[in-house]
């Protein structure tokens, strides 16, 4: 044993395992012809009105399912069991984000070639989740009109994370004085480019063009086919709770 | 707070390493840790702490080296630092800068052994 420390190169990144899960899960999903969405938001923002509205429309046009990540309840999955899609509830107990390893065991049973679109709601967390890759095509940061036009600012690792930005709770935004450019200056701030949604999962607004949005994603990534035409035949009524 | 599940994934990790490499003892471990990793350091270093408690890593120390995010220019082809991870456009030319090339690291670098 020599007393003298020696410096030995290693060059291992710390979140190795869940990315060589996330990778051979994005593998089965694309061989299954499944196309991936997932949520994050901070809690109360809306992810499981927007998820419940989504899958009622998208459930007479395409096979879709739901893996709902929650700490401690299936309250969410019970709520989104009335849409009547495949879902699944993933209780995280103390962990604050899902992972790779939590998603591939949720699916156990599945056979996801039976399926279009499968979301993925992560726990209600801005902070954690950046850093760990599900496996999904395309991650949506949701951030409700009540929470501030800031929210983007102060989690900028998150937002720059996700590939799409959902404004929800629009039906608000009068009440609140919600500053929509703004919002939307942050947003672009901290991820320059980034599609920006603007939606009410309670009156159906601008719910049809973000569920075409995802359609034609869909299609384009599976297919490469960017025409979507059965995502066209959204049928309102479904798009608004009331 | 997820810097204990990422402290216990840099100890088990940093302990396998020191065993194929015949350790007898880790004096440290070297971390490069980007601004956008999602992880701050400070939770990160008293987690690490823990999560070492009756490992072989024990008494060993975490050195963290931060890394500043770094954007590429589309419209003048600069690598540089953007003004804040809130404001990722290029100081030189002002244009936006969608592509971060650095700053999302979470790796382990080093380790400091005894043999």
């Amino acid at each position: 044993m020599s007393a003298q420390p020696r410096l030995v190169e290693v060059r291992q990144k710390v979140m190795k395992q869940n990315d060589l899960l996330a990778r051979a899960l994005r593998e089965r999903f694309r061989e299954a012809g499944v196309y991936v969405v997932s949520l994050v938001s901070s809690p109360g923002a809306g992810k499981t009105a927007f998820l419940e509205r989504s899958l009622t429309a998208l459930r007479p046009l395409r096979r879709v399912a739901a893996l709902v990540g929650d700490l401690a309840t299936d309250n969410d999955a019970a709520r989104l069991a009335r849409s009547q899609v495949p879902v699944r509830q993933i209780t995280t107990g103390t962990v604050c984000h899902l992972d790779a390893a939590m998603v591939e065991s949720a699916l156990a049973g599945w056979d996801l070639n039976e399926l279009d679109i499968l979301f993925i709601e992560n726990v209600g967390n801005l902070v954690c989740p950046s850093g760990y890759d599900l496996g999904e095509d395309l991650r949506m940061a949701l951030v409700s009109v009540t929470e501030g036009e800031d929210k983007p600012l102060k989690y900028p690792t998150i937002f720059n994370s996700a590939d799409v930005a959902v404004v929800t709770k629009v039906d608000l935004a009068e009440a609140v004085e919600f500053d929509d450019p703004a919002m939307n200056n942050n947003i672009q701030s901290v991820r320059p480019g980034m599609p920006v949604f603007r939606v009410s999962a309670k009156t159906g607004d601008g719910m049809e063009e973000l569920l075409r949005f995802l359609a034609s994603r869909a299609a384009e990534s599976r297919t490469g086919d960017v025409g979507d035409q059965l995502a066209l035949q959204i049928d309102g009524r479904l798009l608004a709770s009331r | 707070m997820h810097e204990l599940s990422i402290a216990l994934s840099i100890v088990e990790l940093a302990t396998e390493e020191a065993e194929r490499r015949g350790a007898v003892r880790v004096v440290a471990v070297h971390l490069r840790l980007g601004e956008m990793s999602g992880v701050a350091p400070e939770p990160l270093l008293f987690s690490y702490g823990l999560a070492c408690e009756g490992t072989p890593l024990e008494g060993s120390s975490l050195v963290i080296e931060e890394v500043r995010v770094m954007v590429y220019c589309p419209a003048c082809g600069a690598e540089t630092n953007p003004p804040s991870i809130q404001s990722l456009y290029c100081p030189v030319c002002e244009a936006p800068t969608p592509q971060v090339t650095r700053g999302k690291e979470l790796e382990v670098v080093a380790l400091e052994i005894q043999t």
